[in-house]
């Protein structure tokens, strides 16, 4: 005799099409248009940024750089939905969701810049996420951190959560199924936001898995909370990310949130898209655009016009630019030494390191190959 | 400082194994730190494959005693995102055999996570592992990977030879600031018993211990080889040679000073490790003493290590591991020849 003993779904969310209509289930409680506007505001400010840093390596300022154009609205919505004393594992394109993290936008783009302008200093976090992680490099092995931080959480019975995000590509890692399982069983309270933007480098999302989403990975974790949203719908990542966040607080355990969006740029500055992507599909996907969304909801609810946005852009721009000054002014007047490659090693220098780096900086930089 | 360690001990009978000796080290900081944690496969209900971590969860409780998945990659993630956080960790992973999985996190993350936030977050955990061969199990079962880990920036590694050793020596490495890889060497799990006072106190991370006094030729080894290496220096004696004894307890950091001082005194070096020559800590020693104290040396300096080969099953075991025998012989040639 056979008989059905699961079944599973997996819903897809979207509060906001993509020219600005809102949905018929958009919830009529939040967010206010104070709130919505500020978002756009934030959105703006990043794809702002972004084109900025990638002018700074293009000439020679700055090192390699992963832009984030395209996914503002994930990282807007789930710093948003997030609490003081929740804390951010995040992947190395976070960086709205630094921004809003940080004491202020300005500082967090100085620090975004010095990371990848070569300086460590750009990994220490502040404000409300002090406690969050650095950038993460090595693909999807964050979310195993983001399960300790979540244990320690609840070891402690602290009224806290985690938001680990992770790429379409880091899904294919072991590191994430062992993360998942394990939230699950031990019910964590951690959420895992699956910032799908279609690519793992160059490999395209239908590739990368036959599984038909992201989202339901986490299903045979026994995750209980897994949904698929429009990631270019800021509200719509908002509000699942706020209710998973509720249900983890709460004791209610894990929730995997796979988030839908595009990336406009190259992989990083190294990349080249045209080389696995054909123009047309970029440009069907810049239509969707989260930005474009966004101020036409603004728009349509009359409260936003040209010279709001002019005004914007401006601001904007002077923010950057006050942000680059900063990140300027430390590496050349600030810079570190030879020393602090020993210094930060252990809490007290041991004692044959103290040996090499006296070396070190008694020796004038050398040439080396490369550039 | 140079630490004399008399006793080493003619097996009393009486006393705490190195079991016991590690298993009475995590209660006590566990009892007097309430953010020491200890997690891994079968270490609670079971107690541990080896039993090290037995009666820790009926003392402690589940909140401070995990059963983790069988999941090496995420005991060690799992340890440095509690660690971020102020807990103290100490993760066991079964056998070193199985630590690959987890040496994406330790090498890529524990060790580098005060540097990489320039100390705003720090890693003060432990990953403990059983090491070396002796107890008949399946490959993988009896590896040395001392080697893999003293390469790593930001790492401590020890191992220790006797119980008082482990006691100290593992109180110290959970409250060191930073990642200690702790490796344990099975052989000597049960080998022999010394009396050991529960005290809490620690020994420290970077010195060496001087186990015998000598003035013929330094023996330098760390983990189960030291069993062989007294034995060898107790046959020794008997044919009037008379070895130094150096038990490098912390790889790393080394304690080059009691070395170098002792190659000062005998004139000869020997370093003898489990571990296969290649690339082993021996080549680490061997390389400071040329560099530091060539002079000193009366012949050249010499490694009594496992071959270059995989780690036998263990019908061949004693073929690979430098037994007692050979750590004989070999002295004896190299005496013979200076």
């Amino acid at each position: 005799m056979k008989k059905e003993v699961a079944r599973f779904a997996i819903t897809h969310t979207q509060f906001v099409d993509e020219n600005g209509n809102m949905n018929e289930d958009f919830p009529q409680d939040v967010p206010s248009s104070d709130i919505l506007t500020q978002w756009y505001k934030t959105m703006v400010l990043t794809r702002v940024f972004d084109g900025k840093a990638i002018n700074l390596q293009r000439t020679g300022k700055m090192g390699t750089y992963a832009s984030s154009e395209g996914q503002e609205a994930v990282g807007v919505g789930l710093a948003s939905a997030m609490q003081e004393g929740d804390v951010l594992v995040p992947t190395y394109r976070e960086h709205v969701a630094q921004m809003m993290r940080a004491d202020s936008p300005e500082s967090a783009m100085t620090k975004i810049l010095l990371f990848w302008g070569g300086d460590e200093r750009g990994n220490m976090r502040e404000g409300i996420g002090k406690d969050d992680f650095p950038a993460c490099v090595p693909i999807g092995t964050q979310t195993c951190h983001a399960v300790g931080v979540a244990s320690a959480f609840k070891i402690r019975k602290e009224k806290r959560a985690v938001v680990c995000t992770v790429g379409d590509g880091g899904t294919s890692k072991g590191d994430f199924y062992e993360s998942l399982n394990c939230a699950g069983a031990w019910q964590l309270p951690v959420v895992f936001v699956i910032v799908n933007n279609g690519f793992a480098i160059s490999l395209s999302r239908d590739k990368q898995t036959n599984s038909l989403t992201l989202a339901q990975k986490g299903i045979a974790a026994g995750i209980h909370f897994c949904q698929q949203v429009d990631g270019n719908d800021v509200v719509a990542v908002y509000e699942a990310v706020r209710v998973a966040l509720q249900r983890a607080r709460a004791g209610q355990g894990p929730s995997v949130i796979e988030a839908l969006t595009y990336r406009l740029s190259d992989h990083t500055t190294a990349d080249d898209a045209k080389r696995y992507r054909s123009s047309e599909e970029v440009k069907v996907a810049r239509k969707k655009d989260p930005l474009l969304r966004s101020r036409a909801l603004l728009e349509r609810l009359g409260h936003w016009d040209a010279s709001l946005e002019e005004e914007l852009q401006k601001q904007s721009h002077a923010s950057v630019e006050s942000a680059v000054k900063s990140y300027f002014d430390i590496i050349e007047n600030h810079p570190q030494t030879a020393s602090d490659m020993f210094v930060f090693l252990h809490e007290h220098i041991p004692e044959s390191l103290v040996q090499q780096q006296g070396r070190a900086l008694s020796e004038k930089k050398g040439g080396i190959g490369g550039h | 400082m140079v630490i004399n360690v008399k006793e080493n001990a003619p097996d009393s009978g009486l006393g705490h194994t190195m079991v016991d000796a590690l298993n009475m080290a995590l209660a006590y900081e566990m009892r007097v730190n309430k953010h020491v944690v200890v997690l891994g496969e079968d270490i609670g209900v079971n107690g541990g494959v080896f039993r090290v971590t037995d009666g820790l969860l009926k003392k402690f409780g589940r909140e401070r005693v995990l059963d983790t998945p069988l999941s090496e990659t995420l005991i060690v993630g799992m340890s440095i995102g509690m660690a971020s956080q102020g807990l103290r960790p100490v993760a066991e992973i079964q056998f070193s055999g199985f630590v690959y999985p987890g040496f994406d996190q330790i090498v890529n993350h524990a060790s580098r996570l005060r540097n990489r936030t320039r100390g705003v977050l720090t890693c003060p955990m432990v990953v403990r592992m059983p090491s070396g061969g002796g107890i008949h199990a399946p490959e993988h079962h009896s590896e040395s990977v001392e080697a893999f880990f003293t390469h790593v920036p930001g790492l401590r590694v020890v191992i220790p030879s006797s119980p008082k050793r482990a006691y100290g020596l593992l109180l110290a490495s959970i409250r060191d600031p930073d990642p200690v890889i702790f490796l344990e060497p099975t052989r000597l799990y049960r080998l022999g018993k010394e009396v050991v006072e529960d005290t809490g106190e620690a020994l420290p991370l970077d010195r060496c211990f001087v186990l015998r006094e000598g003035k013929d030729v330094t023996l330098v080894s760390w983990g189960a080889s030291i069993h062989e290496t007294l034995l060898a220096t107790d046959a020794l004696l008997k044919e009037g040679v008379s070895a130094e004894v150096i038990d490098v307890a912390t790889l790393k950091y080394l304690d080059e000073a009691t070395i170098l001082q002792s190659v000062k005194k005998t004139g000869r070096l020997v370093v003898i490790h489990e571990a296969p020559e290649m690339s082993g800590f021996g080549a680490e020693i061997m390389a400071r003493v040329l560099e530091r104290g060539l002079y000193f040396l009366l012949s050249p300096p010499r490694r009594i290590a496992g071959f270059n080969c995989v780690m036998p099953l263990y019908r061949l075991e004693e073929h690979y591991i430098p037994s007692v025998e050979r750590i004989v012989a070999e002295v004896r040639e190299l005496l013979a020849a200076s």
